[in-house]
């Protein structure tokens, strides 16, 4: 959103083979009256459904319904200022919303990445035929929609029907999923399951990239399998790992479907869960549309901040 | 960032060169760390399908026997289960599979083809504010999805727009990263200099692209639009904003609600565990056929 968080992405951009050539004026007759037949289309619908109903919302948040709280076309609009952007981060389901979203975050990141970055490492070293089997299989989360993934681990964690439960219990241990203590656990596992496979491709595909003559190179210096891996491998696909914790923080702000299914299944997942589900809490539960409008920006506005802050560091370290 | 420039076509278009193996770093290995290495990518790829597998077996089985019998074994409901999913509501579950299909579909087809063409004019036109207009689309890129859905729903109400197939559909066309990945392929598919034969032959910007460049960029725009089928598929937040009607539903929304259900009344146990099992099989089975194009997008998708 931020004009900053642009210019970086613009920059890292540039540095790509969009722009390898001067390039020649291919389309000197239409110009830019021709180019815009094709962007129209693209841009009425960016203007339409992403663009016009944030500056929508953000005009919202600046007003308050006084009177019944049915609908927004009422009688009583009050502008308010930011009261309800007070009122929001005033919140304490909303403040500790994005407390449990922290925790994920620093669960599931490390988590997820180290596994792929290990998966990858490992998938990159083994002979050609089983490497296509394991991609296959690694990705297959990936074709299971993240509401039906959250079915099923809802049903993986039930004791009674989950064969993980019986067999902890067979084996001594009880334990509940649902509890307080373990739900966000539970849910960071639906998160690894789903995405590690798909992180792995991406990194997998960066490592085969890597130029062999390097690793020739380091072979014949004595370089053992995981001295390579460390300091041959790794820093060579930097920019990919940039990348991947550019999306997976977007996606991960975004937590909403997971825990909107557990919810279902036990009570430590309330209505207000994460930041997403605050909002929709407001917007349809409590009927505060102009709250939830609020609320929206408040996530939008952190997400652009956070991928500022991930892209500038990425690239800054991808440099060395 | 040298390392990441390849081109994306390696593996979309050369399909039939084999990719490099790198025999040096393979057959130095003792045979010991093969074996571990073998085991760990095993014991993780059963982590990626264990919950896949128990599903399959799950769906065998009535309410009974998911709670008696063997998590690996196989019940005898399972024909009862399918019948019950295909019945309930007068079919209502196809009718869902359909609504998943028609949003996906039409999201992947015309969405995949207004990406292309703003990729392509970015590519290959020049313009004034080309750059600034660029930058506009990735911040699109940034601004997370389930961030604009509550925006987008207090829009379409303004309009009575919500709980309309078009409510589904209009989102579904734009995707800014679309464009990004359409710019990144039409730099690596099509030559400027068939674009330059074409218009010396007298072929106008519209005609150049309908019949040169559109079957160049085919490969890209495969890849582009099974992303945006697997996006809109798998979208959860904006039906559920969106939708108030069961007769629009897609189905994931479909078996949540069905879940929800299940507290009271046990017998959709069975028809959620099911008819998930039924809604993931043509996914699966386009992701294990178009390996390629999916692979092609996850790596020109790194470039960036």
């Amino acid at each position: 959103m931020s004009s900053p968080d642009t210019a970086v992405v613009v920059s890292a951009a540039k540095a790509k083979p969009l722009t390898r050539k001067p390039r020649k004026n291919v389309d000197k007759g239409g110009g830019g009256r021709t180019a815009s037949i094709f962007l129209i289309p693209f841009f009425a619908l960016f203007i339409l459904t992403m663009i016009a109903p944030v500056i929508y919302s953000l005009g919202l948040s600046f007003f308050s319904e006084r009177s019944s709280g049915l609908g927004f076309g009422g009688a009583e609009t009050l502008f308010v200022g930011l009261e309800n952007y007070q009122h929001v981060l005033g919140s304490e389901t909303f403040v500790s919303g994005f407390v449990r979203l922290g925790l994920y975050c620093l669960m599931y990141i490390p988590l997820m990445l180290g596994g792929a970055i290990f998966l990858a490492l490992l998938l990159d070293s083994v002979v050609a035929r089983a490497k296509k089997t394991f991609q296959v299989l690694l990705f297959l989360p990936h074709a299971v929609p993240g509401a039906i993934a959250a079915l099923i681990w809802t049903y993986l964690y039930s004791p009674g029907v989950s064969p993980i439960v019986s067999t902890l219990a067979n084996g001594g241990i009880t334990i509940d999923f649902f509890s307080a203590e373990l739900v966000l656990r539970a849910m960071v596992n639906i998160g690894v399951w789903e995405w590690t496979g798909y992180n792995v491709i991406i990194l997998f595909t960066a490592l085969q990239a890597v130029p062999r003559d390097v690793l020739e190179a380091a072979v014949v210096d004595g370089a053992s399998q995981l001295r390579t891996a460390i300091s041959i491998k790794l820093p060579l696909i930097a920019p990919a790992l940039g990348v991947i914790m550019l999306f997976t923080t977007i996606a991960t702000l975004q937590l909403f479907t997971e825990p909107q299914i557990l919810t279902k299944a036990t009570p430590a997942v309330t209505g207000t869960f994460v930041p997403n589900m605050w909002a929709y809490d407001a917007a349809f539960n409590r009927q505060d549309l102009n709250l939830a409008a609020a609320a929206s920006i408040i996530i939008a506005l952190l997400a652009a901040v956070l991928s500022f802050v991930v892209t500038r560091f990425s690239s800054r370290s991808s440099k060395g | 960032m040298s390392t990441l420039t390849r081109p994306p076509q390696t593996s979309a278009t050369r399909k039939s060169r084999p990719e490099p193996e790198r025999v040096e770093t393979t057959t130095r290995q003792p045979m010991g760390s093969k074996v571990t290495v073998n085991t760990l990518l095993i014991l993780g790829s059963a982590y990626m399908i264990l919950p896949i597998t128990w599903l399959l077996f799950a769906s065998t089985k009535s309410v009974d026997e998911l709670y008696g019998l063997n998590a690996l074994s196989f019940g005898g409901a399972l024909i009862d289960n399918v019948v019950a999913v295909s019945t309930q509501d007068n079919g209502l579950f196809y009718r869902w599979i359909l609504n998943s299909f028609l949003y996906a579909g039409v999201g992947a087809v015309f969405g995949g083809l207004i990406s292309v063409m703003a990729g392509y004019a970015f590519d290959k036109f020049r313009f004034r504010f080309k750059n600034q207009l660029f930058a506009f689309v990735l911040v699109g890129v940034l601004i997370p999805n389930t961030a604009t859905v509550l925006p987008l729903y207090l829009l379409a109400s303004t309009v009575n727009a919500t709980n309309t197939i078009w409510a589904m559909i209009l989102p579904a066309l734009c995707n800014p990263f679309s464009v990004y990945l359409a710019r990144v392929f039409s730099a690596s598919y099509i030559p400027d200099e068939t674009l330059e034969a074409a218009r010396v032959d007298g072929a106008g910007s519209i005609r150049s692209f309908i019949s040169i460049s559109l079957p160049m960029i085919m490969p890209g725009f495969i890849t582009i639009a099974l992303f945006q089928f697997v996006n809109v598929w798998n979208n959860y937040m904006l039906p559920l904003v969106m939708l108030s009607s069961q007769e629009l539903f897609p189905v994931s929304l479909g078996m949540a609600t069905w879940q929800g259900y299940t507290t009271l009344l046990p017998d959709y146990v069975p028809m959620v565990i099911t008819g998930s099992l039924l809604s993931i099989i043509p996914l699966i089975a386009a992701f294990i056929m178009l390996q390629r194009f999916w692979k092609a997008g996850l790596s020109a998708g790194s470039i960036k």
